[in-house]
């Protein structure tokens, strides 16, 4: 009986948290946008005209296949992460792309139209070189893989291994390139860094090598980057030094060292500090390569040479030039070249490449982004149109990531964002109202009451409310008149303009800055870009803190946000203050960070134009404000004393704690030291400042009230054993208060390393780490109570609260690995938790803390039935339908942000990673929300109803009352 | 309480001391100084040291001396002098400016073999408002926290109460002698997923299950002899109603259900 209890009981819980999506909500609320990462290999798919593929691959080590006309993907594999997934090559013949992963791993070949894998081949250890098909006869067979010490044959349309021969001398011989013409013999380059070339032919049927000769070339330091084959099999370098160019043919026997030409004799230099580059073309891997070559001599100058008869001639010289690309369709080349126009735009033009010349009416004009970064790559799509001439579009890929479509005479196509598919942090900042009601807070702003006399005011008053009238108007013939069009046509283009806040807060503006350092404000609903920004100069081990110093409840002043850019080597951190409803930068003046900042912290203390303040702490432990007006400076030092901060020295274990002096300076107050030797802190987490707690207390099975310890200085840190033996490992939990450096509880969790994900938030903090002896994941849980009564039950102080709290604890085992871990947050915190578990396999798990609660009893009884709490089980159930994203998973997905919104029962949930998916979900349930289907007429009809039976009842009463009377 | 301090004062002891074993949470109070020696320490000693300055610069005095016992029962004993009357007066100083009060320990290892592996570096440090540990007269409780290996990574002091309320303390002898508790808190070892009761507690019920035959029969065993004569009768009166129906005709037929 007691069993069934507990079933009932679990169940119970199990209905009152159960909560999906139905059918017809897919994609109402929620939206999810899927990025690949920075392209390093891009094809068109040339075999028809008509296909549409673009395959690409990225450092993301994400192979995907993307639709030229609109850039949505076909398909998308998302490999293995590191460097166990790289991507080494990328090759396409017909059908059918091959690729390399995994440092020379792995051969794949894929079936490009529905993204298929055709066949796999595991290959022998070795550090990947090149890859490359090979043709016999007009015809492409293989595909030959070198690695550093062995060279591969493998068939193309089985992937079996023809034949591997190792490399001679391969110790010492550097082998980096494949050639192969289509005569039967696959070249292998290698060379011995400024002393010789190697070169060996293998005859393709066995592998048997047929020639290796070695070349003289001691200015020579690396292959791969200086030389390109070109014509039949001519090997051509280029060497800065000397300023020359050098050709050797690969397959003769007479020449036995390489040709040198000076590049002067071409009235060609090579601009100082720069290297040079080759590149040449081999449009069918069955034929030589064509006798055309482009060579960068400088970041903007091009020059397209031919070879022939062993003489170089330059074609065309193209200065300034950005970027140069051959293309081929059928049987035409053509060469592709960006030239800067004007300072915002540059113009793209096709040249055919074995002449030179330029063909009419091709250009496309490329507007560059004010906003973005200079173009880096550029691919080409040649096509042949129905008068044989050359059609072309082209991508580019900028700086920033950003890549674009064009195609004549400069329209874009499609744009993607792929700085997205790296967010490193981001914001919600609510939207600003709109023009009225702007203009509303505007009359009644403190300023303006005093300024005004009584008349002015009555008449702002009147012209507000007529304004008011207008829009009211106005918005109602907007609905009249979408009401008449059918419901497709109706498009809901979102820009600045029109955005504004919402009746309920839940549109809002999301802040996401990215790895590469550049910064959109996305529209929460809908997702779409509203701005931009790419802030150059960035390092890429740079790392960001986003704050919002005033939000847009302040009228008429702009919100702001800062960012804080930090070079995780050297400490030197610079600030980048914006607006984040339209991504401007503002035009405050910002305080130089000459020393490393250690720590940042912002005050609830405002300034006269409502920001918040901004202390910085730097490696003196000096303090800068931000913004440092003399207002602000005047409130720091009358509340001088009640700022504490603390700083974490991981490498020596060291938790230090400060308090802020009247000048500004600092003195250190307390230190915590936790040997090294032993354990690590890896992570130090304090609570969210915008946490609301509704409730002091649980009410307890017996009436009485249990009060939650709620200490808003609290810092949970996370220690991990330096020893890693899986029966001597502990993952550490210390909770310090961060004023005082009182240690309020400290536990050792034994036999668990990491990774460690947790979330610290009320009275509790959950964490998740690895069994080593189990090897399960297990969740844990730390509540801490004051106990029956409150200390002081209207302040808390960190300085007067003598009484530990109680800790109470539990642990469950958790049945898949997790890669991020975030809790619900809404307005009021009334309503119940919910962890948000980001799971490898793409799915956010939406676990009620009620799961996770350490006074789950072993055994039922009465009282804990009373409190609503579930028997306790060790395994922690993961069901379906608390994935809050279905089928849309988001792929490695790497940090949940969670937001309040304007109603108490809905949390707006950002998960990002690859992908970015917004969604919102409502712990308890839309209790303040009628739902979809809620039954307008029939309530508004008994309404009705019931005023009328009044009015006729009442009218009734009145007639037999006057009858009464009279009788 | 008051008596034994009224003794203490007598045999003008020179401090109070507690000894708090913190396994055991047994304690000991009001321990006359004397006695240090008689214990059977087999520990070592290391200075607690304490600062209060009217301009807020650190400097450090001796308070007293902590003996820590190594072992497995991290026993600590604290013996402390006496406040003196200019210290007394600085306190009270302090106290009134809200100036803090701060102690410190150097970083050791309770473990005494690891007491000779490596000298001590650096201090751990906290602190309490001067006015609060003015206003309880001295009475403070002072925490030593441990590692798993048995260094101290912290120290922690609070009075009780903790609350500085402005009130006078006139009677200087209230600010002579330190009533402190100590004690060394190791960290506490936090709960694995605990399956084998959770395992026990399943076998239980089975084992109820099993014992009384009369849970396991489904509803329908259960109930079979209600269930049947219903099902037939119902069965009977539908057939009445088909042969009456007939009879009757359609309407009859409908209004008959």
């Amino acid at each position: 009986m007691a069993w069934l209890v507990v079933r009932l009981a679990i169940s119970m819980s199990l209905l009152y948290t159960a909560s999906a999506v139905f059918e017809d909500q897919v994609g109402k609320f929620d939206w999810r946008q899927q990025f690949i990462g920075k392209v390093r290999f891009a094809l068109f798919d040339t075999h028809s005209q008509a296909s549409k593929k673009l395959l690409l691959a990225t450092d993301k080590n994400v192979f995907a296949s993307l639709n030229s006309r609109t850039g949505d993907l076909f398909w998308r594999h998302v490999d293995k992460t590191g460097p166990e997934g790289h991507i080494d090559a990328l090759l396409m013949y017909g059908q059918d792309a091959v690729v390399v992963v995994g440092n020379g791993r792995l051969l794949r070949s894929w079936e490009t139209t529905v993204g298929g894998l055709k066949w796999e081949t595991v290959l022998d250890t070795g550090s990947f070189q090149a890859a490359a098909l090979v043709g016999v006869q007009d015809f492409v067979k293989y595909v030959a893989v070198l690695k550093k010490s062995a060279i591969s044959l493998h068939d193309l349309s089985s992937g079996s291994e023809i034949w591997v021969e190792n490399l001679p001398d391969s110790d010492s011989v550097q082998y980096q390139t494949i050639y192969s013409g289509g005569n039967g013999l696959v070249l292998v380059l290698g060379v011995v860094p400024n002393s010789h070339i190697v070169i060996v032919e293998y005859k393709i049927e066995d592998g048997e090598i047929m020639n290796k000769k070695s070349v003289e070339a001691a200015w020579m330091s690396s292959l791969e980057s200086s030389c390109a084959v070109v014509s039949s099999g001519i090997l051509l370098c280029v060497d800065q030094i000397t300023q020359s160019l050098y050709t050797l043919p690969l397959q003769s026997a007479e020449q036995t060292e390489m040709r040198q030409i000076h590049l002067q004799t071409l009235d060609l230099e090579v601009v100082s500090g720069f290297r040079p580059v080759l590149t040449s073309t081999q449009p069918n891997p069955a034929q030589p390569p064509l006798s055309e070559f482009f060579l960068q001599l400088s970041p903007d100058h091009h020059i397209l040479l031919q070879f022939k008869d062993g003489l170089i001639a330059p074609l065309r010289d193209f200065n300034p030039a950005y970027l140069a690309a051959f293309a081929t369709s059928g049987e035409r080349t053509v060469a592709a070249v960006m030239s800067p126009k004007n300072d915002t735009a540059c113009s793209i033009n096709l040249f055919s490449a074995d002449t030179g010349r330029r063909h009419l009416d091709t250009t496309i004009i490329y507007h560059m982004d004010p906003n973005g970064g200079k173009p880096n790559r550029l691919y080409v799509h040649a096509f042949l149109k129905k008068d044989d001439s050359v059609g072309y579009r082209v991508m580019v890929q900028t700086e920033d990531l950003a890549l674009t479509f064009l195609q004549q005479p400069g329209r874009v196509v499609w744009m993607r964002e792929e700085a997205l598919a790296d967010v490193v942090t981001m914001e919600m900042v609510d939207l600003p109202f709109t023009g009225t009601q702007a203009e509303l807070e505007g009359e009644f702003g403190k300023k303006a009451a005093i300024q005004d006399g009584l008349l002015p005011m009555v008449l702002k008053r009147l012209s507000s409310q007529f304004i008011l009238l207008q829009a009211w108007l106005a918005h109602l013939w907007k609905l009249f008149y979408d009401a008449r069009k059918p419901r497709s046509s109706v498009k809901n283009e979102v820009t600045i303009d029109v955005l504004s806040r919402d009746e309920f807060n839940l549109q809002k503006m999301m802040l996401m800055v990215t790895a590469s350092g550049k910064l959109f404000g996305i529209d929460s609903k809908s997702g779409t870009i509203l701005w931009k920004q790419y802030l150059e100069n960035i390092q890429p081990n740079s790392v960001f803190k986003l704050i919002v110093q005033r939000t847009t409840a302040h009228f008429p002043h702009p919100p702001q946000c800062t960012l804080l850019i930090k070079n995780k080597d050297t400490g030197l951190g610079s600030l980048y203050v914006f607006n984040p409803i339209f991504g401007k930068k503002s035009q405050i003046s910002v305080p130089a960070l000459p020393r490393p900042i250690l720590q940042t912290l912002l005050l609830p203390v405002i300034d006269q134009d409502y920001a918040k303040v901004l202390l910085l702490i730097d490696d003196q432990y000096k303090v800068t404000a931000f913004p440092s007006t003399k207002n602000v400076l005047q409130q720091l030092q009358d509340t001088a004393s009640s700022i504490f901060f603390y700083l974490v020295d991981s490498s020596q274990g060291k938790l230090s704690g400060f308090r802020l002096r009247k000048d500004l300076s600092t003195e250190l107050i307390w230190e915590v030291v936790i040997p090294t030797e032993v354990q690590k802190i890896v992570a130090v987490k304090g609570k969210r400042a915008n946490e609301h707690v509704h409730s002091q207390g649980r009410v307890m099975g017996d009436r009485s009230v249990l009060y939650k310890y709620l200490n808003p200085n609290l810092l949970a840190v996370i220690t991990e054993s330096t020893d890693t033996h899986q029966e001597r490992s502990f993952v550490g939990i210390i909770l310090i208060d961060g004023v005082t450096g009182r240690i309020v509880h400290e536990a050792v969790q034994r036999k668990a390393r990491g990774p460690v994900h947790f979330v610290h938030s009320e009275n509790w903090v959950v964490y998740v780490y690895w069994n080593s002896k189990f090897r399960r994941n297990e969740f844990s849980v730390l509540e801490l109570f004051e106990g029956a009564e409150l200390y002081n039950s209207t302040v808390f102080s960190s300085l007067d609260r003598p009484h530990p709290p109680q800790v109470l604890q539990q642990s469950y085992i958790f049945p898949a690995p997790i890669n991020t871990l975030e809790a619900t947050l809404t307005e009021k915190g009334i309503t119940s938790r919910h962890l948000l578990v980001g799971l490898p396999s793409g799915n956010i798990l939406s676990l009620p803390k009620l799961f996770l609660d350490p006074r789950r009893p072993e055994m039922v009884s009465e009282q804990s039935r009373e409190e609503n709490l579930i028997p306790y089980a060790p395994e922690m159930p993961i069901r379906e339908e608390w994935f809050i994203n279905y089928n849309q998973t988001v792929s490695r997905v790497r940090g949940i942000y969670t937001a309040p919104s304007g109603l108490e029962s809905t949390c707006l949930v950002v998960a990002y990673g690859l992908d970015i998916y917004q969604s919102r979900v409502f712990p308890s349930k839309q209790f303040d929300v009628l739902k979809d289907d809620y039954d307008y007429i029939l309530i508004s009809s008994v309404l009705f109803g019931l005023f009328f039976a009044t009015m006729i009842s009442k009218r009734l009463a009145e007639v037999k009352l006057l009858n009464r009377a009279w009788r | 309480m008051a008596m034994r301090r009224v003794l203490s004062l007598i045999l003008s002891v020179l401090s109070t001391v507690t000894l708090l074993w913190t396994q055991s949470g047994e304690c000991n109070n009001g321990r006359r100084s004397g006695d240090a020696g008689d214990t059977d320490l087999s520990g070592f000693s290391v200075p607690l040291e304490h600062s209060f300055e009217v301009d807020d610069v650190p400097r450090f005095r001796l308070r007293g001396a902590l003996q820590l016992k190594g072992g497995k029962e991290n026993g600590v004993y604290l013996s402390q002098n006496q406040l003196s009357e200019k210290d007394r007066i600085t306190l009270k100083d302090v106290a009134a400016a809200d100036g803090l009060y701060r102690v410190r320990v150097p970083r050791v290892s309770l473990q005494v073999d690891r007491q000779t592996e490596r000298p001590s570096e650096g201090y751990l440090t906290t602190f309490v408002r001067a006015c609060a540990l003015v206003e309880s007269h001295l009475s403070d409780v002072i925490t030593l926290h441990t590692d798993v290996s048995g260094y101290i990574i912290g120290i922690s002091i609070v009075t009780i109460p903790g609350s500085c309320r402005g009130i006078e303390v006139e009677d200087e002898v209230d600010l002579e002698v330190f009533n402190t508790t100590i004690s060394v808190v190791a960290p506490v070892t936090a709960p694995a997923p605990e399956t084998a009761p959770f395992i026990e507690r399943m076998e239980q019920e089975m084992e109820k299950k099993g014992k009384n035959p009369q849970e396991q029969k489904s509803f329908f065993a259960k109930y079979w002899m209600y269930i049947v004569p219903l099902v037939l009768f119902l069965m009977m009166s539908g057939a009445q109603d088909q042969s009456g129906g007939g009879a009757g005709g359609g309407a009859a037929n409908g209004g008959g259900r």
